[in-house]
């Protein structure tokens, strides 16, 4: 998609509507048209037809002023419901706080990226947002020009009032019927950054009132008349098949209505959709319908089932011996390749190489899965908290043979996303319970099925080499194996990319039956460690300081001579050296341990200094400064809190991670016996902003990679140790600190 | 099943449920009370907390048999429009991210609060350590903690 703020946005995005009820004008936009230009969109003939086929976001202007957005994209805590909606007031020049904003529905069929991932909501959203907010805008102020009789290039506007060349005002509210009746401009004049009066000021949470009075918000909250609970049971192993089960007591159980199977329709849909498979069992699966939650809990519990391994049962050290067996191998898919990286191994002076693990890691966001379903021969009601709305709606389309325009999918707020709830499988099993039973419905998982039933970050194991020659890095070679899939096609040409004249990027994999996917910044949350950590030695063995030898690559990088490496080194630079000046590198007193680590994934530019004192013979976290370069920052309270949460969650997985099988068994499946960082554990976290004028991108992944780089780089300075394997926390030898005198 | 008589946010009420049923689910899907929420089940994650007689306890592990003739405040009661201070220090630092597991976290300070009313860092540390925030919202819960003992001073 174009950055350019002058990108053609065609009056065919836009539409808007009269006679709402108490007066106003609705303008309708389609955010994602830029996506998908094909579209085309006709205007609905009247408010009964508005449905969000062709429009996913909308403003509504009332007689009064009053401003209502309607945001569009997923709210999973990242924060888009507030920030997204800022970028359209800023533009239609309103009062923030007349704004109120509403969790738009999804359309089901034309649009692409009504999604929560890869952080690219704002990135996207940037262009459209700020188009949409100023056609509405002009057209305000051409309806109160018209009536004035003056130009309207003569008008001024300041939060929603227009004032002409005589000093005479009139509100949005006052025109708004007349506006709505002109014609849609085009090529409307956005404002300069230097203008704004929203963006790049603090806005709270647009929710922050009913979280904090417990109003109902979140999929788990949500119920409807009649509505009744499903618990499912789920193959305990991954590879096993459900062949019988007795479900005798569970139906005497009070509050139980029936107990029943699915798995046909689930079927169908892998062979017509076998993708799915790597996201849902293909086993029966057995559901107790009840009226109260603990009610299919409990009688859930009390269902005898027998199962068969249908497949191998994997354990943790089956995929330690494999992925070893592939980094050993020959056997590789060639990602990126600069150069000769054996010849340059061959003639190098000094050779480092290292290999790096880490385990398979369940998201846990804190609200378990859940979806809600009704069925009726007329529609397919859906509510519920998913990152991928228009992916399951079309499933579930597909699944029960329904038309596109049957299904209704609302989004609730969601209670963490993390990437679990890219994938609905939730949502599928939600579609064939109420499809079977006909009555409004929610699936709710226990915390052990949301733990057991996974769909893990895989485990992954790098190794690294690189050639040194006359005190210069000649050549790097980077190995992956994982499990399932591979680090997708941006990755290899992340920095060092660019750098190294010799460079290679190779990936292997093993193709379980454990579910994996995305979790937050897929495969960089441990790469970013293996490469920050293996720099740091790099620089021990050539001797120079370290950041030194970070700024003296990036200096080698000509990022216009290759299209394919999108981090700038100018902006990493700078962020490098405004965390040596804030964090006061290199200058600490000797009970102070620092860590360094610069990274760049989802479009940001990030380096972090970890902080870490020993306490009690105990090394302990005690602050990261984290230096971010996102271009603007659209709401710096919000961006704030998406850093230090990314941080912390980044140094609590490094840590505690830890997530193993046993003959297809998880081996732990809630908080007490998974461990999760917590208040004690979490170092202060302090941000500084770069400055400047460049279109906003994403803060939900981007410094989350780099945090456990940066413990592992200052652990090694406090204890004398390298940390390889995550978590440190299983290694507790290499957490306490070597003698007095290897230390310093 | 057995009728228990309970009293919440100050009304007293009458349930039907088995003598297992945790107090938390009796709250959520039998009063509608649903800010107060499933984290775990089993008392590690604080998501579910609430106070019985003014102190902070894990409701997803307590029976009504234990709570009959108590008085329970669940996040809904602790205040009647959101003003309660620890509430307000929540929304002027700005806390929440997801904001699942912040009804249990306002749960647990307020009732600490009312008890130490000037904490040190480590107290409220201490304090606030058996509530799990997975979007890892900590620097936020301790400066609102901290605000919110200002406030009430």
């Amino acid at each position: 998609m174009a950055t350019n703020t002058k990108m053609a946005f065609s009056r065919r995005a836009f539409m808007r509507t009269t006679g709402l009820a108490g007066g106003g004008m609705l303008i309708g936009f389609n955010l994602f048209q830029a996506c998908k230009p094909q579209v085309t969109i006709e205007p609905p003939v009247d408010l009964s037809n508005l449905d969000y086929k062709d429009f996913n976001a909308f403003i509504k202007i009332a007689e009064n002023g009053v401003v209502t957005i309607f945001s569009p994209n997923p709210e999973i805590g990242q924060g888009v419901k507030t920030s997204m909606p800022m970028i359209i007031a800023e533009e239609l020049d309103v009062a923030w706080k007349n704004v109120h904003v509403v969790q738009g529905k999804l359309d089901t069929e034309n649009f692409e990226r009504q999604v929560a991932g890869g952080s690219q909501s704002l990135r996207h959203g940037w262009d459209a947002l700020r188009q949409t907010g100023a056609t509405a805008k002009q057209m305000l102020v051409n309806a109160a020009a018209a009536r004035w009789g003056v130009d309207a290039s003569q008008c001024t506007v300041s939060e929603g009032v227009i004032t002409n060349p005589n000093g005479e005002t009139l509100g949005y509210g006052d025109v708004v019927t007349e506006a709505a009746q002109l014609e849609i401009p085009e090529n409307v004049t956005l404002k300069k950054p230097k203008d704004y009066k929203i963006i790049g000021k603090d806005a709270q949470n647009v929710d922050i009132d009913e979280i904090i009075t417990g109003k109902p918000l979140f999929g788990l909250d949500y119920k409807t008349e009649g509505m009744v609970y499903a618990a499912v049971l789920r193959p305990p192993a991954f590879g096993q098949k459900l062949t019988s089960f007795d479900a005798s007591e569970a139906k005497a159980m009070p509050g139980v209505l029936d107990v029943l199977t699915i798995g046909d329709k689930a079927r169908k849909l892998v062979e017509a959709q076998p993708n799915i498979a790597n996201i849902l069992s293909t086993s029966d699966k057995v559901v107790v319908i009840a009226k109260t939650t603990w009610q299919a809990f409990k009688a859930k519990e009390s269902i005898e089932a027998a199962w068969e391994d249908d497949v191998k049962m994997e354990s943790t050290e089956d995929h330690d011996k494999v992925m070893n067996e592939l980094l050993d191998g020959k056997e590789f898919n060639t990602m990126r390749e600069d150069g000769n990286v054996e010849k340059a191994f061959a003639e190098a002076d000094q050779i480092l190489e290292r290999t790096y693990e880490a385990p398979f890691l369940p998201h846990n966001c804190m609200e378990p899965m859940n979806f809600y379903a009704h069925i009726t021969d007329e529609k397919v009601h859906l509510v519920g908290p998913i990152q991928t709305p228009a992916w399951k709606a079309g499933a579930v389309s597909a699944m029960l043979d329904r038309k596109p325009e049957e299904i209704e999918l609302e989004m609730t707020r969601q209670g963490g996303g993390f990437g679990r709830r890219l994938y609905g499988d939730f949502v599928l099993e939600a579609a064939e319970i109420a499809d079977k039973i006909r009555k409004p419905v929610k699936v709710v998982y226990t915390r052990e099925d949301d733990m057991n039933d996974g769909i893990y970050r895989m485990a992954l194991k790098y190794r690294i080499k690189a050639g040194v020659k006359d005190g210069k890095v000649t050549a790097y070679h980077l190995k992956e194996a994982a499990v399932n899939s591979n680090m997708y096609g941006l990755i290899p040409n992340f920095f060092p990319a660019g750098a190294i004249a010799n460079y290679k990027v190779d990936a292997a994999v093993y193709k379980s039956n454990i579910t994996t996917g995305a979790w937050r910044a897929p495969y960089t949350n441990f790469l970013a460690f293996a490469e920050q950590s293996f720099f740091d030695e790099l620089a021990e063995l050539m001797d120079v300081d370290k950041v030194q030898m970070r700024i003296n690559l990036l200096k080698k990088v000509d990022a216009e001579a290759d299209e394919r490496i999108q981090y700038s080194p100018e902006r990493m630079i700078k962020v490098i050296e405004t965390a040596v000046e804030k964090s006061g590198w290199g200058t600490k007193p000797s009970n102070v341990y620092q860590g360094f680590v610069n990274y760049y994934c989802h479009n940001t530019h990030v380096a972090e200094v970890a902080d870490v004192e020993i306490e009690n013979g105990q090394p302990v976290i005690k602050k990261v400064t984290c230096v971010v370069d996102c271009g603007i920052v659209v709401n710096p309270l919000g961006a704030l809190n998406q850093i230090e949460g990314g941080v912390l969650d980044g140094i609590g997985h490094a840590m505690y991670g830890d997530f193993g099988f046993e003959n297809g068994k998880p081996l732990a499946s809630n908080y007490d016996r998974y461990r999760l960082i917590r208040i004690k554990e979490a170092p202060m976290v302090e941000t500084h902003f770069i400055a400047n004028e460049i279109a906003p991108t994403g803060l939900g992944e981007p410094t989350l990679p780099p945090a456990g780089g940066a413990v592992a780089n200052a652990l090694k300075a406090a204890t004398g140790n390298r940390l390889y394997k995550q978590p440190f926390a299983k290694f507790p030898e290499l957490l306490k600190p070597k003698k007095q005198e290897i230390i310093g | 099943m057995p009728t228990y008589q309970i009293t919440v946010n100050g009304v007293s009420q009458s349930v039907d449920v088995a003598a297992d049923t945790p107090l938390l689910w009796v709250l959520r899907d039998h009063l509608d009370l649903v800010g107060t929420k499933y984290g775990c089940g089993i008392s590690v994650c604080g998501s579910c907390t609430v106070h019985v007689d003014g102190t902070a306890m894990r409701s997803c592990t307590m029976t009504l048999e234990q709570v009959e003739g108590k008085s329970i405040t669940t996040i809904e009661g602790l205040s009647e429009f959101g003003e309660h201070p620890v509430q307000q220090a929540w929304k002027e630092i700005d806390v929440p991210q997801c904001g699942y597991c912040q009804a249990g976290q306002i749960m647990t300070a307020s009732a600490f609060l009312e008890r130490n009313p000037n904490p040190t860092e480590e107290e409220i540390k201490n304090a606030m350590n058996g509530n799990i925030c997975r979007c890892a919202s900590y620097n936020r819960i301790y400066r609102a903690v901290e605000k919110a003992a200002e406030n009430m001073r």
